[in-house]
């Protein structure tokens, strides 16, 4: 399958491992993966502050960069949430309306595509480490996505997984959020990560980048020894 | 900054960092997610009862005028007082006037919200009522002179030393540890309170147009004294209180317990019809329900966010909302807390004053997923942004949203100006943390990620360059 990769734009500024990662992971499996350079952001920043125009502008040059793609895959629960769910909100009643519903049908979050796209949950990794996994609020709300970065942590060799009490509950980082109500953004932070703590992992594992953001933050301003990984890196740990 | 919004900012401060009473909640809140999901397994199908609340409640949204009418003729012919009142001074006024009118001297009130909404024992008292509210949580929040913390367990900020020192203060009681020793104590007095009022009023959490009713559901049977020993009952509902028929309160009745406070049911349920009827040997003389709009009408003409007038006030939004459970509930410097508050307070009481309500989430969803009546919560803190950014957009975030908007819309500049935030990186370092780090509202509490040397665009093009 030729697949066309979405990078998040925090992704691709901090985080090009975890873009490296789902390549190597998906030409693993055999398949061949392109990689649109026009893109830029999916527009959520101006989306969740209620500038629709501005998110609108930013939103159509991802639309352009994918129009040929048969599939498009993503390492992050809230981007792809935001073409997928938000896409069609945004552009309701616009002249682009069909082309954001076209992408938001081809779009999947990485683990999703994995297990319910390619029916694939032994990726053949090996992780030798205790993790525990933090389901990010898009992935699992607004995609449902729940069993599958399980599924395929559970094949991990040399994996042990352990659920913390507060695996669903929101770190905290909501975007722009996480500054305007920093503090609140930050108690929240602190729950999760006492949460994470407590499971006695030596690192947190999430399919969202941006919630690891936010964690990592904490816990290595607290010079905390837990690691945190996105999936991806995981996945292709050999 | 408008007042409202200033006073968040400085209240969720104030309470997120008070670690002890974070953890008080979040204790409180634990027991009642084990009850709560112990009886949604009792449901045959959980989620196919929340459709069918949903739908019913959208029905009866749908078709206020109708059903409105229908109850008012039912609960008319059987001789109560029916009063409609556009807002809240109307609402008001008219209690005033019927308490006037009679010569109460003095009012027992069973739990209602919308009592707080229109700041009613303000009222009352400012006109020389005595008002003494008859639910154990309200009784000592008022003993307190707070509002309510929250819409269904007023007091669960409190310990019951807190409650133990208030009653030696106001009522002169014992210390004691014990909750029902506590309950006791209040109990006495409100015995007396009883006896003594000549007008009682109540809340209300459904009313049937079909039979003309109103439910109430409580579990200390104050409501049942409040409504039944007093001479004259006043039931204060909000417009969107309907439901078409009796039946539909099989499904709510529970589903409200469940949800509200972990319960199978409530331990009392009663539906009242009118004031005492020829022949009957009690109850009150006079039955006066107030239909309160306050707004209610305005949120029904947005089509996008009318099913949030389906809300049941159950409280279970509130009790898995990560703010809420962080800032509690005093923060949010209105009636109505939670998700449920921010989503209808900016149309109850104006955008513009309350839109940092709608701002102040990270949009998780635990709300939605959580509401028995599947209102669609943290879409709607969407779309309150949206209407807010357009009404009245903030000067600051219009520049620099457009000025994103320009940088993403040019992939081009989008990576130049990645590569200047990279020349200028290592300068926030040197005042990392302190006042004049730009960054200071993410850096206080967490490390900042440092930017790649190179961006995985870069990277790609050096590594799969012209192949596409």
């Amino acid at each position: 399958m030729r697949i066309s990769l979405f990078v998040p734009c925090f992704v691709d500024q901090l985080y090009p491992n975890v873009a490296w990662s789902v390549v190597r992971v998906l030409e693993g499996l055999g398949h061949e993966v392109v990689f649109p350079e026009g893109q830029s952001c999916c527009g959520q920043p101006p989306f969740n502050s209620g500038y629709w125009d501005e998110a609108r502008s930013s939103a159509r040059v991802t639309m352009k960069a994918f129009r040929d793609a048969d599939v498009v895959v993503g390492p992050s629960g809230s981007c792809v949430t935001m073409i997928k769910v938000f896409y069609p909100d945004l552009f309701k009643g616009e002249d682009d309306e069909l082309e954001a519903r076209e992408l938001a049908a081809k779009t999947h979050e990485f683990s999703s595509f994995l297990v319910n796209v390619l029916g694939v949950t032994d990726v053949g990794a090996k992780f030798d480490g205790k993790v525990t996994f933090h389901d990010g609020c898009h992935g699992l709300r607004e995609l449902g996505i729940k069993s599958e970065p399980r599924a395929l942590l559970a094949n991990v060799q040399g994996l042990e997984l352990v659920e913390m009490s507060e695996a669903e509950t929101c770190c905290g980082f909501g975007g722009t959020f996480a500054v305007k109500y920093a503090p609140i953004s930050t108690a929240m932070d602190e729950v999760k990560c006492a949460s994470i703590l407590s499971t006695g992992a030596d690192t947190v594992v999430s399919n969202d980048s941006s919630c690891l953001m936010q964690i990592r933050g904490m816990l290595e301003k607290e010079k905390s020894t837990v690691r945190s990984l996105h999936l991806a890196e995981i996945l292709a740990s050999k | 900054m408008a007042t409202q919004a200033a006073d968040f900012q400085t209240l969720s401060r104030r309470y997120t960092a008070d670690k002890p009473f974070r953890a008080f909640i979040q204790k409180a809140l634990g027991g009642y997610y084990n009850k709560r999901d112990e009886n949604k397994a009792n449901f045959q199908d959980w989620q196919g009862a929340r459709d069918l609340a949903a739908e019913t409640k959208y029905e009866a949204v749908n078709n206020l005028d109708t059903y409105l009418l229908e109850f008012e003729e039912k609960i008319v012919a059987r001789g109560a007082k029916v009063f409609w009142a556009p807002n809240a001074d109307a609402a008001r006024d008219y209690i005033l006037k019927v308490a006037k009118e009679n010569n109460v001297r003095s009012i027992i009130k069973s739990k209602t919200m919308t009592s707080e909404e229109i700041h009613l024992n303000d009222a009352l008292e400012k006109e020389g009522f005595g008002v003494f509210e008859s639910d154990l949580g309200e009784y000592i929040v008022q003993l307190r002179k707070e509002a309510p913390f929250h819409l269904v367990f007023p007091a669960m900020h409190l310990t019951r030393g807190q409650i133990s020192d208030l009653f030696q203060k106001e009522l002169g009681s014992p210390a004691t540890d014990e909750p029902e020793e506590l309950t006791m104590i209040a109990r006495e007095v409100m015995r007396r309170k009883y006896c003594e009022a000549d007008m009682g009023i109540s809340g209300t959490n459904f009313a049937v147009a079909e039979t003309g009713m109103i439910s109430i559901t409580e579990n200390e049977g104050n409501a049942r004294l409040t409504t039944s020993l007093p001479k004259i009952h006043v039931a204060l509902l909000g417009i969107e209180k309907i439901l078409p028929k009796l039946e539909d309160l099989s499904l709510f009745l529970p589903m409200l317990a469940t949800a509200g406070a972990g319960q199978t049911m409530t331990c009392y349920n009663t539906m009242y019809a009118g004031p005492r009827q020829p022949g009957e040997p009690d109850g009150p003389e006079q039955m006066h329900v107030v239909l309160l709009d306050n707004r209610r009408t305005e949120l029904l003409a947005d089509a996008e966010q009318r099913d949030a007038l389906g809300c049941i006030r159950c409280g279970a939004c509130l009790n898995v909302c990560p703010i809420f459970k962080n800032v509690g509930g005093y923060s949010y410097g209105t009636t109505y807390g939670g998700p449920i508050g921010s989503v209808i307070t900016p149309h109850l009481r104006g955008l513009k004053d309350w839109k940092h309500l709608s701002a102040a989430s990270s949009l998780c969803g635990a709300c939605t997923e959580a509401c028995p009546v599947k209102i669609d919560l943290h879409h709607h803190l969407l779309q309150n942004r949206r209407n807010g950014a357009q009404s009245s957009p903030n000067p600051f975030e219009k520049i620099s949203f457009g000025g994103f908007s320009l940088m993403m819309g040019r992939p081009t500049l989008y990576r130049f100006a990645a590569g200047l935030g990279r020349i200028f990186q290592p300068l926030q370092g040197l005042v990392n943390g302190t006042i004049l780090d730009p960054l200071r509202a993410w850096t206080g509490s967490r490390k900042f990620p440092t930017l790649s040397s190179t961006s995985f665009h870069d990277q790609w093009k050096k590594e799969r360059g012209g192949r596409r």
